[in-house]
């Protein structure tokens, strides 16, 4: 009986982690911060400056093309594509304990946005994979 | 420090004198030997850092405090805390503790220390480890972000690390001698709540410390204060070295609260201190903080420092490529 309750636990669990792995930190961003704009968009020195962060903080999970590594997902996909700057700048700030992905509130917000920036003058990489859905 | 060893240590003080003579031709040698030992340590860790496997720590400046960053998820970093100071009525003493810090998760953080010091005109000794476990309480960013802290020490009373101070410790503790003081083994658990926030660049910390002896002694209590901000919030286009983007700077106020008996200010040590941190692009973070002793009962001046690097993604050197 309770080798039963251990299994139905355990895959309650799993089941959970699944579902949080399709993306859902989407649905917790608040209408006020899914509006957000960044104030660097389109500068190119932004952009630069947000490349360099991303090679000393993302790069090590992300990969250096920014494609995932290990599991961890692309952020060249179009699920990344198509967040807007707001929920991007959400993600980054608060994290997804659960997930793996860690807050990075202790980098200042022009960082954060400035990393934004970087990410999106990179390409798209639409071949299907298993980390984009993330 | 237990209260009731502190009180065994003053009685031996008082009984002894303070200044240990029979080490006298080993403390230069230990000093030495320590230094030696923490030379290595650097070629070590240069090494790694020529490897390209090390990066950046995002961690505030603090020595003592604790703020709400945790270790990223599958990192390792290696650091030298170091601690010297000469008190009054005391031989000089240097205290290296090494730790090893781990994310293991994104909300959970574990931590080894491994500690020593070396006393001038005394010895060099082994003091014991420490094993340390933070967790993130609340999945997301808010105001104040708690984080819960929970440390099994295993150290002898000749421990000069001075990670937090607690209870009535104090200058006294610094003057046994090491042959004296080494015998004396506590085992204690120390829980502390961690309260952070991050704003306009700006960390603030506080935390209030509860530590126990497993003997039956009376609870001990401290707080550690801090405050830090990066010297720029933007980032340079361009990988630098000197830039302001590497430097970040703040302050710290720490002491102790005495015990559940006496909770207050009453025979407890404090300090404050300016903190600075310089991180080596892909490579170490380096601090240093001047810490002031505010009473009679604290240490005139700390000299602190710290060289840390992070090993990034340690646990993918154990994992097949994909």
């Amino acid at each position: 009986m309770r080798k039963r309750w251990l299994v139905v636990l355990t895959l309650t669990l799993g089941a959970a982690l699944l579902m949080a792995a399709d993306g859902s930190w989407l649905h917790k961003v608040p209408e006020t911060e899914r509006k957000r704009v960044n104030p660097l968009a389109g500068q190119a020195e932004a952009a630069a400056a947000g490349r360099v962060l991303f090679e000393e903080n993302c790069a090590k999970c992300h990969g250096d093309d920014a494609l995932g590594k290990h599991n961890r997902p692309s952020l060249r996909s179009e699920r990344v594509a198509h967040a807007t700057d707001g929920e991007l700048a959400w993600l980054l700030k608060n994290g997804s304990a659960w997930k793996g992905m860690p807050s990075w509130s202790a980098l200042p917000e022009p960082e954060r946005w400035q990393i934004i920036a970087y990410l999106r003058s990179l390409p798209i990489e639409s071949a299907p994979s298993a980390n984009t859905n993330r | 420090m237990a209260w009731q060893a502190l009180r065994v240590r003053r009685r031996l003080i008082a009984r002894k004198g303070n200044l240990g003579g029979r080490f006298v031709d080993r403390g230069v040698d230990s000093l030495t030997s320590i230094l030696r030992s923490g030379l290595a340590f650097l070629a070590g860790l240069v090494a790694w850092f020529a490897l390209g496997a090390v990066v950046r720590a995002q961690e505030p400046p603090y020595f003592v405090t604790y703020s709400q960053a945790l270790e990223e998820p599958g990192n390792l970093e290696v650091a030298l805390k170091g601690l010297t100071a000469s008190p009054k009525d005391a031989n000089a003493f240097f205290s290296p503790t090494m730790e090893f810090e781990y994310g293991a998760t994104a909300w959970w953080t574990t931590e080894v220390y491994v500690q020593g010091q070396a006393t001038e005109n005394d010895s060099t000794i082994f003091t014991g480890f420490r094993w340390e476990n933070r967790f993130r309480v609340l999945p997301s960013e808010h105001w104040i972000n708690p984080v819960l802290y929970v440390e099994y020490e295993d150290v002898n009373a000749a421990d000069k690390s001075l990670l937090e101070v607690v209870g009535h410790d104090g200058i006294s503790d610094l003057q046994l001698n090491n042959a004296e003081s080494r015998g004396e083994v506590e085992r204690e658990l120390e829980g502390k709540l961690i309260l952070s926030s991050n704003a306009k660049g700006w960390n603030f910390s506080e935390n209030f410390i509860a530590e126990k002896n497993l003997k039956n002694e009376p609870w001990e209590f401290g707080y550690a204060l801090a405050a830090s901000r990066p010297l720029t919030l933007v980032a340079r286009g361009r990988a630098c070295v000197f830039c302001r983007q590497n430097f970040a700077a703040g302050a710290e106020l720490y002491g102790g609260l005495a015990t559940v008996h006496d909770f207050g200010f009453d025979g407890t040590s404090h300090y404050a201190g300016p903190t600075v941190n310089f991180t080596v692009p892909r490579g170490p973070t380096i601090g240093f903080s001047p810490q002031f002793g505010l009473n009679d009962n604290s240490v005139g001046v700390l000299w602190r420092f710290k060289v840390s690097y992070e090993i990034q993604q340690f646990r993918d050197l154990f994992r097949r490529a994909q």
